[in-house]
Formats: structure tokens, C-alpha cells, sequence
């Protein structure tokens, strides 16, 4: 028997509703259908008038989801992909972002985000946005990897009074398998040594987390020991996690599968320099996905993104400085 | 609405005397409609999002003057705290959120405050209204919230103060239908014209709009046709608004036709709306003061921090 990345998000949203009256679920076809990747499959059944379709309406959809939160609700919105979440922007991160601070009263709601990519999907259904959203004040940005993340996040997320950004990765939705959602149920805000090693940090959140413990694997066999450092939340980041594995091993290398201008990498290798440039024997490396959008065909977006292969190589010229 | 108009005379001068910083956005001929709005609303049970021109319905709702005057002149003690200015304000624990400058982005907020109230069971007799001008109803909020409000047959009311101009540009570059209360029909609502500058009218109208929401009628649009007697912000002298319109039917002051109506109908003598105005004016007078003379925020003692959570979590 075992537990999917998405029955793990499945599995959380149905303790959510069965314990907590002020949890609801709000996104599009996610009732009776369940959802286009079927992370909300049969809970409209099991929880009536809890589990509602919502209109092609990503601003609305938040505006309300803000509303309920101001009257003491804990909405859970499915973005059927994290690209239309940009329809949804100005709700995120001007009205559930700042209104903590401009009002004193939390916005306890969760925006469920299908991010990245999956082969044939395209410009439109592959994006990664965590970067993005992480940087305006105000939202907690997770980007769980990990079957246990996916289930312990996602609740960690409702109980947050705060709005959260929940990166899901659709490529780990049945990809990714785990004998039980059990796991070391790790805080938001602190990152996880996936792989300890001593030559090098590969520093990777999400579906990298994956691609790297391969490159990982690989340079292995060359006597090469990676560590590997799975951030698990954008924000807030646990530098801290992140200097401690610098210290033992002198080199850093970021990868994200978001577009290569700012974001994630460029936080997380500015905050070593500037934090722990006396613990770098060599400069910080960073890949991202191209700054291209993203590419349709199989060929192009397995050459688009980081994959173990180009890992592999950065890693290489990183080991050799 | 009387009350509105002296406190915001007063907000303009000292905006002209440099004692605010940023802008200053006014009502003035709006009144009639936002204060028909804020009376018909009770507060405490319903929820009422207000745009920039609603220093009226604010009032009616319920907002002391105070929380005004600190948000404009910077109080510490204010419900912004500083951290946001002007009519950017409210009391979303007291049903009335605080708008962000974004036009059309309340509509959705409110039909979401609504549909939580229905899930709480506490939707019965409840309403939920915003106010918004004819260039907000341009925006895809607006119609994204308007249209998910009417598939959710949700208790709202929509009040659009047509004042003809958004910011500087004239309806006929905003919108082509004749008119903007033709739209309620395509959203499936209820929808009601009527002249804004009438305030017997214009009570009657929407106090009509918000009793067919609570009874149960879905949402209800408004649109009360007017002008306004500002500019934009003060900052702004409205130049662009053609001497014909300024001097036309909608040019003329709301507040005194419903003087005029109050007198004319008995509902009050001219004696007593003097007496409303000098007890006004004190009220607004004691509002400035106190405000002018709190504690304005301290950046070394400002917490810094946009989140409720304290991290690092254990």
C-alpha cells in the first residue's frame, strides 16, 4: 500500500473539513468532478456545501476567499494551475497580503498552486511562481517535496493565521509514492537535509529536490558526497540550514525551476554571501529554468529545466574551482 | 451626510494649510447616495465595503469621526495605525473592510463575507453592500465579483455612483452601453437607475435595493446618476468637466436639495438643520483636534512585521 503526493493533499484537505468547521474548499470543477488532477475527488460527496465549483473568476475566487477569512473562515482556493493564479494577483498580494499590516486582523487562507512542470503542458499550465509571491510582505510561500510535506504542509498551512502560498508540484502529483504520509513533520519555516554529504550543498526546494539527489546519486559513484538541502518553505527561508551545510562543505550550488531573473536561487545565494562568504572556497552557482517561456514540446522542457544531467555538470565545474 | 460635507470641507483645508500628507478624496455631491446607502445598512449585522466618495455611508454606517480624522492626520492610535492613509481604512471586525486602492476588488470581498455568513447560518436578513464609481465598472474584479455574487444568489447590493467622469475620463470613453444599469439584466440581478443629486429619490430607491437583498432577492445593482462637485483628490480642481455639465441638472449641490426636500416635506425645519450643522461642526472641530494632537507612529518602535505568525515556528 502506498500514499501519492496527491492523495497526500487529498488525504489533508478531508482531515481539514472533518475537524475544523471553518474550513471550506473553493476552486474550479473541484466539486462533483474533483477537480482537474483530482485532489478534491469525492469530498464534495462526503462534505456537502463545503466543496464548491467556482466560477472562472481567479480574482473572485480570492476576493471571496479574503471575505470569508475576514469573517473568521479558514478557505482553502484551488488554482486549477499555478499560471492563472496571475488573474488572482492583486487579491493575493494586495489585498490577503497586506492586510495583516494595514488592519491588524490575519488572513488565515491557503491558496493551493498546481506549479511547474509536466511534459507537453506548455507556457500557460507549467509555471513556477514561488518567487514571485515570496517576494511581497505579508504571504508564507511552501513548496513541499515530499509525500509526509505535501500531507503535513498543507494542514501546517490552514492552521497558519496567515495567507499561504502551497507550491504543489504537478510532476510529483503520482509520480511521487511513500509508504505512509508519516514523516518527520518538520515546522514551516525549517529546511531539511535530504542527503548529507561533505563536497558540495545543491540547495533545491520542490520537484529539484528530486532532480538533485539523482545528480547526486550519479556524482556518487565518483566518490563525490552532495548534500543535499531541501528548503521545504520560500518563506519564510531557513538560512540558517542552508549556512550550517556551507560551513561543512564550502560550496553552494541553488537550482529552481523558476525562470532565472531574482528569485529563489538569487535569495538563497545572496543570503550566503552576504551571511557566510568566509565559509565559500568557491563562487556560489545558481540554475534555474531557461528565460524562455516555458516550451511545449517534451524535447525542449526537458532541456528548459534543471535536470540531473545539467545538475551534474554545474556541480562538476563547482567541485573543480 | 450633512455631518460628511463639514468634515470634509475641513479635511480639504487642511490639506490646503499642508497639515495632511497624500491625497484627499471627497464626496462632495455624492452625499445623497452614500448616506441612502449607510442608513439602509445596520451595523453590527451587516457588512458595507465604502470607495473613496463614501464619507456619507461611513458615517451612517457607523464610523466614528474619529477613526477619519487619525487616519488622515496619521494618529498612532487610529484604526490603520499610520500604516495606511486616507479614506484606505476600516473596522473589518465591525463588517466594514478596508478598501485597497485597487478599483472593483471590494465586490468579490464582500459577497465573500457574505458567503461565509451563509456557511456560519447566519446569512438570514443579513445584506452585504460596496460602493463603486463608472470607472471601477470597468474592471474585471467588477465583473468577476458581481457575476460570482449572482451565481451564488448572494444578499448584495451594488451602489455605482455614476459621477461621469473617472478620475478625467468622460463615460463615453469608459463604457458604450446607453446606460450602466442595463448590465444588471445580463448578470441576472436586480437593477435600479436613479438621479443621485434627489435624495428623497435616491433614499427610496436603494433603501428598496437593500430590502429586496435582505428578503432574499439576490444581489441588486444601483445606479445613481450625479456629478461630482470635486476634482479627482484635491489635488485635482476637475477643469476637464465642461462648464454646460457644472451648471447642468447634475451639477447642482445634493445637499442642498435635500435641505430643501427635508423643509418641503416636513421632515425637518430650517432651524434644526442649523442646529445639525453647528453640532456638526463642533463634532468635526472635536475629531481634528484630538487626532492633531496624538501620537503620531515611531519607526523605531514600529514592530516591522507583515505577519501574524512569529517565526521561527518550534
Amino acid at each position: 500500500m502506498s500514499v501519492t503526493y496527491i492523495d497526500a493533499i487529498r488525504e489533508a484537505q478531508e482531515k481539514l473539513l472533518r475537524e475544523d468547521d471553518r474550513v471550506f474548499l473553493y476552486g474550479q470543477d473541484i466539486a462533483t468532478f474533483g477537480g482537474a488532477f483530482k485532489a478534491t475527488k469525492g469530498l464534495a460527496d462526503e462534505f456537502p456545501n463545503r466543496v464548491f465549483d467556482a466560477p472562472i473568476s481567479e480574482d473572485a475566487m480570492m476576493g471571496l476567499a479574503v471575505g470569508a477569512a475576514i469573517e473568521g473562515m479558514r478557505p482553502i482556493v484551488e488554482m486549477q494551475f499555478a499560471d492563472f493564479s496571475s488573474i488572482a494577483f492583486n487579491q493575493i498580494v494586495n489585498q490577503a497580503a497586506t492586510h495583516f499590516y494595514r488592519t491588524g486582523m490575519p488572513i488565515p487562507l491557503t491558496v493551493r498552486l498546481p506549479s511547474g512542470g509536466t511534459p507537453g503542458s506548455g507556457p500557460f499550465h507549467s509555471q513556477s511562481l514561488e518567487g514571485i509571491y515570496a517576494q511581497y510582505p505579508g504571504l508564507v510561500v511552501v513548496t513541499p517535496a515530499t509525500v509526509s510535506d505535501a500531507y503535513h504542509m498543507l494542514l501546517d498551512s490552514v492552521a497558519l493565521d496567515d495567507p499561504v502560498i502551497y507550491c504543489e508540484h504537478k510532476f510529483l502529483y503520482r509520480w511521487l509514492k511513500a509508504k505512509s504520509i508519516n514523516g518527520d513533520h518538520l515546522p514551516i519555516g525549517q529546511a531539511r537535509i535530504t542527503r548529507p554529504g561533505k563536497h558540495a550543498t545543491v540547495v533545491a526546494y520542490s520537484a529539484m529536490v528530486h532532480e538533485a539527489v539523482r545528480a547526486a546519486d550519479r556524482l556518487a559513484q565518483d566518490g563525490w558526497e552532495i548534500e543535499v538541502v531541501d528548503l521545504r518553505s520560500i518563506k519564510p527561508l531557513d538560512i540558517d540550514t542552508v549556512l550550517a551545510s556551507v560551513a561543512r562543505t564550502g560550496r553552494l550550488l541553488a537550482v529552481g525551476e523558476a525562470f532565472p531573473w531574482g528569485g529563489v536561487t538569487a535569495e538563497v545565494v545572496s543570503r550566503v554571501t552576504e551571511e557566510g562568504f568566509h565559509l565559500l572556497d568557491a563562487p556560489p552557482q545558481r540554475l534555474n529554468a531557461r528565460d524562455t517561456p516555458v516550451p511545449y514540446h517534451p524535447k525542449l522542457w526537458a532541456a528548459h529545466r534543471p535536470t540531473p544531467e545539467s545538475i551534474c555538470d554545474a556541480l562538476r565545474r563547482l567541485l573543480a574551482f | 451626510m450633512l455631518k460628511a460635507r463639514i468634515l470634509e470641507n475641513k479635511l480639504s483645508s487642511l490639506y490646503k494649510a499642508g497639515k495632511i500628507v497624500g491625497g484627499v478624496y471627497l464626496g462632495k455631491g455624492q452625499e445623497a447616495v452614500s448616506a441612502s446607502l449607510g442608513t439602509a445598512l445596520i451595523q453590527g449585522k451587516d457588512c458595507f465595503a465604502p470607495l473613496i466618495r463614501d464619507q456619507a455611508g461611513r458615517t451612517a454606517f457607523g464610523e466614528p469621526l474619529i477613526d477619519c480624522t487619525r487616519t488622515y492626520l496619521g494618529s498612532a492610535l487610529g484604526p490603520m495605525r499610520g500604516r495606511d492613509g486616507n479614506i484606505h481604512r476600516g473596522r473589518p471586525d465591525k463588517g466594514m473592510p478596508a478598501m485597497i486602492s485597487h478599483l472593483g476588488a471590494q465586490v468579490p470581498v464582500i459577497a465573500g463575507m457574505l458567503f461565509a455568513k451563509r456557511l456560519k447560518g447566519q446569512l438570514d436578513g443579513v445584506v452585504g453592500a460596496t460602493c463603486i464609481g463608472d470607472g471601477a465598472t470597468s474592471t474585471g474584479a467588477f465583473h468577476e465579483g458581481l457575476n460570482l455574487a449572482a451565481v451564488e444568489k448572494l444578499p448584495m447590493v451594488v451602489v455605482i455612483g455614476n459621477n461621469q467622469f473617472a478620475y478625467s475620463t468622460p463615460n463615453h470613453r469608459q463604457f458604450a452601453c446607453a446606460d450602466l444599469v442595463e448590465r444588471a439584466k445580463g448578470y441576472g440581478i436586480g437593477g435600479f437607475a436613479v438621479d443621485g443629486t434627489d435624495l428623497l429619490a435616491t433614499a427610496e430607491v436603494i433603501s428598496n435595493a437593500v430590502r429586496l437583498a435582505r428578503e432574499g432577492h439576490g444581489p441588486q445593482m444601483v445606479v445613481a446618476r450625479l456629478l461630482r462637485l470635486s476634482g479627482h483628490g484635491e489635488h485635482d480642481d476637475g477643469s476637464y468637466v465642461p462648464e454646460p455639465l457644472r451648471k447642468g441638472h447634475y451639477g447642482r449641490d445634493c445637499i442642498e436639495i435635500a435641505m430643501r426636500q427635508l423643509v418641503e416635506n416636513d421632515i425637518a425645519t430650517v432651524d434644526e438643520i442649523a442646529q445639525w450643522q453647528d453640532e456638526s461642526a463642533e463634532e468635526v472641530q472635536r475629531a481634528v483636534a484630538q487626532a492633531q494632537q496624538e501620537e503620531v507612529p515611531d519607526p523605531y518602535t514600529e514592530d516591522w512585521t507583515a505577519l501574524s505568525t512569529q517565526f521561527p515556528l518550534s
